[in-house]
């Protein structure tokens, strides 16, 4: 049964990814970026207990912080960048 | 008893797979960026809040159960506030929610 | 289902790696590089190799994208154009490509057991992990026990990488010295009410959980690197959200030099601590009267050492980029 999510979860990561190398504004590709970080997360959840280990669960829970950190971080720079800027940003 | 675990575990999968997969179907096709934010943050949440729940009945009362709940409260806490902050980042910038492109009658907004 | 994942994840890679190289935008490099990474730390994981995928995604997810970015608020968005062809350039890079190609019709196959690298000394740190060292997780024994000489080279690397950024960037104040501190202003995203509150929530849970990997290094996957960017990244949050000035007073930069400089001298004075007490330079053995218990010591020792070398280095390198772009 895992096996089946898992390869959900492995089928969204790729859309996720089109998205990001396909959307035309920046925005476009933080979400896909966003939503790639949280379908790692779990993947890296459900994987965990195809091969049995419990230890590796402390992977995800780094992730998932991580990724957060990540995707504010962007906000903030672009924001302070945009600031100067004061135009849309578009590819 | 142990069935019935299986079950519940069985179907909370399945239906937290098929929110994955919707909200990356979504993420693709659909036309505008407040729209593809709507679909993200349906797998940010549902899914997360199925799959995991789904783990946790399979690992029993065990230090596992601990850490997936660990990660489920952070995924929460995290998801939905990264999609606001986003969609905040790109409202101030100016992106404005438009209709779709498919009606190119009348745009309430003044872009 | 290792090869179909696999082969699933290096297909996705492969694309990502041409498209960050096409395209022309760098702020949509950097943001495709994060995926990169996340490729990257998943594909270490399929193949069980924890330890580095944890020291991949805490750095590379994290970490890297924000020292990019705030690299990139420094410097102009697209990249400039080239105009002259560079056939040499092509020519290298082809017959590079073929001498790989070429290379890898010897490598053996994925998990094959007769492989050169399971046979000579592999073999041999499973079988004394346990009677030397005694903790259950071997690659940290490895790297801490076994091969300490070369991550005792590793940790200087990084604050010699630390002391670089610093020499370039500036951190010392007078006039004559290109200081930047940041404005005693607000430039976080502390207007933003939701995330404020949720980042107060997890900056704790964060260092708590850094702490959490440092120590439990020895029964399973974690240890100094690890840790050091994880606590560096959970105090970043911190500086996105309320400012740089913040974090400053929080963590201040003599602190953080001290933690630099600090780190790398505990592992150097466990190590001499060894030749002192009559071993050899960073023999555990010799700190306690029980050799196991001497070597547990030294890996807690010399992780700690490292943990806090990496926190203070990254955090370093952050406040050198992220205070210019205020001025």
């Amino acid at each position: 049964m895992y096996y089946g999510v898992a390869f959900a979860i492995f089928v969204t990561m790729g859309l996720a990814m089109v998205r990001a190398l396909l959307g035309p504004t920046v925005y476009d590709r933080v979400l896909a970026v966003n939503t790639f970080g949280t379908k790692t997360a779990l993947l890296l959840a459900v994987i965990a207990f195809l091969y049995g280990r419990q230890d590796f669960l402390d992977l995800a829970l780094a992730y998932a912080l991580i990724n957060f950190i990540g995707v504010l971080a962007v906000l903030r720079f672009f924001q302070n960048h945009q600031t100067d800027k004061t135009n849309t940003r578009e590819e | 008893m142990a069935g019935v675990i299986d079950g519940l575990s069985w179907i909370l999968l399945s239906v937290g797979g098929m929110f994955v997969f919707i909200g990356g179907v979504g993420t693709l096709r659909l036309p505008n960026f407040y729209t593809r934010m709507h679909a993200a943050s349906l797998t940010d949440s549902m899914a997360t809040l199925l799959i995991l729940p789904g783990i946790m009945l399979q690992a029993g009362w065990s230090l596992a159960t601990i850490k997936l709940l660990a990660i489920l409260v952070f995924l929460l806490l995290t998801g939905p506030t990264a999609s606001y902050a986003l969609a905040n980042a790109a409202l101030l910038s100016g992106m404005k929610p438009e209709e779709s492109r498919q009606t190119v009658g009348d745009k309430t907004s003044a872009s | 289902m290792i090869i179909v994942s696999g082969i699933f994840l290096l297909t996705l890679l492969a694309i990502i790696a041409v498209a960050i190289v096409r395209t022309k935008n760098l702020f949509v490099a950097v943001m495709l590089t994060s995926i990169f990474s996340l490729l990257m730390a998943a594909n270490f994981f399929i193949l069980d190799a924890a330890d580095v995928a944890l020291t991949e995604a805490a750095v590379g997810a994290g970490v890297t994208t924000v020292i990019f970015l705030s690299a990139l608020s420094l410097t102009a968005e697209r990249e400039r154009s080239i105009t002259r062809k560079r056939y040499l350039a092509i020519f290298v890079v082809v017959v590079t490509t073929l001498v790989l190609i070429y290379a890898t019709f010897d490598k053996p196959r994925l998990g094959d057991p007769q492989a050169p690298v399971h046979q000579h000394v592999a073999p041999w740190y499973l079988e004394k992990t346990p009677e030397f060292i005694g903790i259950p997780n071997v690659v940290t024994a490895v790297l801490g026990s076994f091969r300490g000489y070369d991550t005792l080279g590793e940790v200087f690397v990084v604050f010699t990488a630390c002391i670089g950024v610093l020499f370039l960037l500036g951190s010392r104040r007078g006039p004559e010295y290109a200081v930047y501190e940041p404005s005693p202003g607000n430039t976080g995203l502390s207007h933003h009410l939701i995330p404020k509150v949720v980042s107060r929530l997890l900056v704790p849970f964060i260092v708590l959980f850094g702490l959490y990997v440092q120590f439990h290094g020895e029964y399973g996957p974690g240890g100094g690197f690890q840790a050091g960017s994880i606590v560096a990244a959970g105090i970043i949050l911190h500086a996105l959200i309320e400012g740089e000035a913040a974090a400053l007073a929080a963590v201040p930069r003599a602190a953080l030099l001290g933690m630099v400089v600090g780190g790398a001298m505990l592992y150097g004075l466990v190590g001499l601590a060894g030749l002192v007490l009559g071993g050899n330079f960073l023999d555990y053995s010799v700190l306690l009267s029980d050799p196991i218990a001497g070597q547990q010591l030294g890996i807690l020792l010399i992780e700690a050492g490292v943990g806090v070398t990496v926190c203070g280095a990254i955090l370093l390198i952050f406040h050198a980029f992220a205070a210019r772009e205020l001025v």
